[in-house]
């Protein structure tokens, strides 16, 4: 007598279950398939091919109605079953019932519909079955339609590119920082999305939507920050669960998926599980190989044999034509783990390797992928790769060498080996220039543009010259910006400006970095970077900030801080002081006072009170005074003509004025300026990094004095009649520290290194150009001239600043 | 273990920390650039800075006074540097962190 299985679902995990118990026991089974899509088992993972056209359905499928009928397999495909009654053994459907003596669960798993408003409106796809695929290819036949997906994982992603290779007009939101975050690192994330963008896919990180727009179909979905995108077809891909329904209804121990234990069986013993729907030791599957092997095991227990399944670790792949990509293993940081982080920035390539105890245990890699096979194999079998470790990440084909000597490897080179990327240039090349005499780094480049143009291949062609040369070569001792680049300070920002490279992983990729979210030393240079030179494109990353520019105040040693409010050139009144005064009461600060830039300081306030004491000051007109940044800190005056018997000109007026203009600016390193209203310079002008010392004829405008570590004189950078001109040469001034200057420089270090005469052809002797600095300063004003305090005076940043939790509240009790 | 939900993921920024008061002493709870969360004590062994203010990077923090490196994953100064917080179990499930307050309570961090 036959036994009868009964399986819901006809999917790739029950379609590969029926194949391996029909090849052992082909009579043994009388088999009901039941499946609420009106189709049998197709191959679920290329419905992607066949959304970009590269594949048709008949392609895809993998049982096809001779299959069924060749095993007489009973198909009731359009038949959803709606309940399990396991007493009687019986599953029923809306058009009838069917008995088992083994039920196999194959329900796969549904997609996530995120709660917005709109979400029901026609246009509004998931992309799970063929349906929700034939559906997008109806809607891209529209001449110039818009599709949006929500959703930059890796079927949003496929979903996104069969879009566009159909025609439409796609973009992608993501909520998350960068693309595939659960699979890929944020530097091949970045390159994902430059890949993305180069086809013409709009990509928009960060970005959650709010609400889906239309009458009576979808016309655009508006984001959190109000952004709209028009839409004739939003496809949602936010995520899957496992179908459990069913089994939650029978009873069945259910966790995120039905539970199963090593043998596929549920907690009915006459009931298995097979697929997305399962939680096997707390774990869920979402890839093809893990679900093969559950078949195995699950057709295994059905014929009464020992099988246990385990689960192997799985490698991604995007299935996008001509996005190469691949991630395996865990790459997440943590003690004690590696990485081996390679770049080549002119091929778009990036690879990375974590190792952790001598074992290779994850790797992401774009750009090229032949080798990922290669790592998934030593991945799987814990390979000891001690041995191989310094040649790792060249693959396989670098494997049995012993050149581990980075200069030994380069004198190895052939001749025709490829050093420059940028420019072509081979070590034959620079070889025969150095035998032509070169002995320098710099003869090298400019005899050969080796190394000219992204400085990536430096440190080779250094040592394409220590080998040639021998010892008459002294590798030069360039100081790097830390220990995650071998640029320096100077390289980054002309490779910034001169590749436009606009967001921290673009500067990370591009350049070669060698960790992969930077340090404490590179974070906030390339932060401050990146806003000078883009103002308007590139994010400020308060993270990347040391914590006084992220909490807007000076941290002092026992962890309180201090707060000094703008008095705009040292001018202050009653009402402002009263204000000044009652936030001392009502904080209790311990210590009050004035500082050496005409300021009050109020010291010793806790975090968590500071947006509590700007909103008080904020009320009473009192601004931030920036005295915690690397920006315009103040701008000392003396009382000049409108008091003083000696005065001669309005110098207090003056430096109102341009600290009006100058404030909120961000540099880098603090600016301290002055204006003192005669030579006997009360403000002490002559020690500022501009110092502005006003006689009868006019002012005499000094830069580059410092009275901190060094102490040194401003020198004379021009003399003007009027003070628009005194303004104007100021702010150029400024902007182009801003532009050029080393981060964490002074102006007076900054001026040695290019020279005073340099700095007045820029910005005295070319009008065109000082009124194209002062263009940019105020284009950048536009967006960074805000007070911080104002900002943060709101209840979202009193919640921030204050603990998450007290405990010592709940302990009392 | 006493797991007590102290918050969401989301509460505290990327490459970031918050801090749960306690009676002993506060405990920075961090947040690294791939999401793992982690706790130890917001004193800095070199002069006392608060850890919990200092830049993320990788799997460690450097104190904002002196920048001393720490490694969030053992509480240990990093490079030539010798120290060492406490750490505290800490883990995230369904997006919620849940620090161990048991031991919290206790008074380990004193």
């Amino acid at each position: 007598m036959k036994r009868k299985l009964v399986v819901i679902g006809a999917g790739m995990a029950s379609g590969r279950v029926l194949e391996h118990l029909l090849a052992a026991e082909p009579e043994n089974w009388d088999i009901t398939l039941f499946n609420a899509e009106p189709r049998g088992n197709y191959n679920r993972i290329m419905l992607s091919p066949v959304l970009s056209g590269e594949k048709t359905y008949q392609e895809i499928v993998t049982h096809d109605d001779d299959f069924y009928a060749q095993h007489k397999i009973t198909c009731r495909f359009g038949e959803a079953v709606v309940r399990i009654d396991r007493d009687s053994k019986v599953v029923h459907t809306n058009e009838g019932s069917v008995l088992y003596d083994k039920l196999l669960i194959a329900t796969g798993s549904a997609p996530f519909i995120i709660p917005v408003a709109g979400k029901d409106l026609p246009g509004v796809i998931t992309y799970r079955d063929m349906d929700d695929t034939q559906a997008m290819i109806d809607a891209s036949g529209k001449a110039g339609a818009k599709a949006v997906v929500i959703g930059g994982g890796l079927l949003g992603l496929e979903a996104a590119a069969g879009l566009k290779a159909r025609g439409m007009e796609v973009t992608v939101i993501h909520l998350m920082g960068h693309l595939m975050e659960r699979q890929l690192d944020p530097a091949a994330g970045y390159l994902l999305q430059k890949d993305l963008e180069a086809r013409g896919i709009t990509v928009h990180c960060k970005g959650a939507t709010k609400a889906i727009l239309g009458s009576d179909r979808v016309e655009a979905v508006v984001l959190e920050d109000g952004t709209v995108y028009g839409a004739d077809q939003i496809c949602m891909a936010v995520g899957i669960r496992p179908e459990t329904r069913l089994a939650t209804d029978a009873a069945l121990q259910v966790g995120r998926g039905i539970i199963v234990n090593d043998q596929m069986v549920t907690s009915d013993p006459d009931i298995l599980a097979v697929g997305e729907c399962v939680e096997h030791n707390a774990q869920l599957f979402g890839l093809v190989a893990p679900l093969y092997d559950q078949a195995k095991v699950v057709a295994a227990t059905l014929l009464g044999k020992d099988a246990a399944f385990q689960p192997v670790q799985t490698a991604t792949k995007l299935k996008v034509t001509g996005v190469d990509l691949f991630s395996a293993g865990d790459f997440a940081d943590a003690e004690g783990r590696e990485d081996i982080v390679f770049r080549d920035p002119a091929r778009g390539v990036y690879k990375r390797l974590v190792i952790e105890a001598d074992r290779l245990i994850g790797a992401v890699m774009y750009g090229d992928t032949g080798d990922g096979s290669w790592f998934f194999g030593l991945i799987k079998d814990g390979t000891d790769i001690s041995q191989m470790r310094d040649t790792l990440i060249f693959g396989p084909a670098y494997q049995g060498g012993t050149q581990t000597d980075p200069l030994a490897a380069v004198a190895a080179l052939p001749p025709d080996a490829e050093i420059c990327g940028c420019n072509g240039i081979c070590k034959g090349t620079i070889v025969a220039a150095i035998v032509g005499g070169a002995t320098s780094l710099a003869d090298i480049k400019a005899q050969t543009k080796a190394s000219a143009s992204c400085g990536t291949c430096t440190g080779l062609v250094e040592q394409v010259l220590a080998s040639t040369l021998g010892d008459a070569f002294k590798m030069p001792a360039a100081q790097p910006m830390c220990g995650c680049t071998d640029l320096t300070h100077e390289d980054v920002r002309r490779l910034i400006k001169g590749r436009a490279l606009k967001s921290m992983p673009a500067v990370m990729q591009e350049l070669g970095w060698k960790t992969s979210c930077g340090c404490h030393v590179c974070r906030p240079a390339l932060n401050f970077y990146l806003l000078a030179d883009w103002p308007e494109d590139y994010t400020d990353d308060a993270q990347s900030r040391f914590v006084n520019e992220r909490n807007h105040a000076n941290i002092q040693k026992d962890g309180t801080y201090s707060v000094v409010p703008r008095m705009w050139g040292g001018i202050t009144n009653p009402r402002e002081l009263r204000a000044i005064a009652d936030a001392a009461d009502k904080y209790a600060i311990p210590a009050v006072k004035v500082t050496g830039g005409q300021r009050i300081d109020l010291l010793g306030v806790q975090k968590a009170d500071l947006p509590h004491i700007w909103a008080d000051l904020n009320a009473a007109g009192l601004v931030s005074g920036h005295a915690y940044s690397k920006g315009l800190r103040t701008v000392k005056t003396c009382v000049g003509t409108d008091f003083c018997r000696f005065g001669t000109q309005d110098s207090t007026g003056l430096g109102i004025k341009l600290e009006k203009r100058l404030w909120g600016s961000w540099t880098p390193h603090k600016v301290k300026l002055a204006v003192s209203g005669c030579p006997r310079n009360c403000a002490e002008a002559t020690c500022k990094d501009v110092g502005i010392i006003c006689v009868d004829s006019g002012f005499e405008i000094g830069v580059g004095g410092a009275a901190g570590m060094d102490l040194k004189e401003i020198e004379r950078l021009a003399k003007v009649a009027t003070e628009q001109e005194a303004i104007d040469l100021t702010v150029a001034f400024v902007q182009l520290y801003r532009e050029h200057a080393k981060y964490l420089d002074r102006p007076y270090k900054w001026i040695a290194k290019v020279g005073l005469d340099w700095v007045k052809t820029q910005v005295v002797d070319d009008p065109a150009n000082r009124a194209a600095l002062i263009a940019r300063f105020d284009l950048s004003q536009r967006i960074y001239q805000r007070d911080p305090w104002a900002d943060r005076a709101t209840p979202q940043a009193q919640a921030d600043f204050a603990p998450l939790v007290d405990l010592t509240r709940e302990a009392a009790e | 273990m006493s797991w007590l939900d102290i918050g969401a993921v989301e509460d505290i920024p990327r490459r970031g920390a918050r801090l749960v008061k306690t009676l002993y002493g506060c405990v920075a709870v961090f947040r690294t650039g791939d999401d793992q969360v982690f706790a130890i004590d917001d004193r800095c062994p070199h002069k006392g800075g608060p850890l919990s203010e200092g830049i993320v990077h990788g799997h460690a923090v450097t104190c904002p006074l002196h920048n001393m490196v720490i490694s969030l994953d053992s509480g240990l100064a990093q490079g030539a540097d010798v120290g060492a917080v406490v750490t505290y179990p800490v883990r995230v499930e369904a997006g919620r962190i849940l620090l161990d307050a048991r031991r919290l309570l206790r008074g380990t961090a004193a």
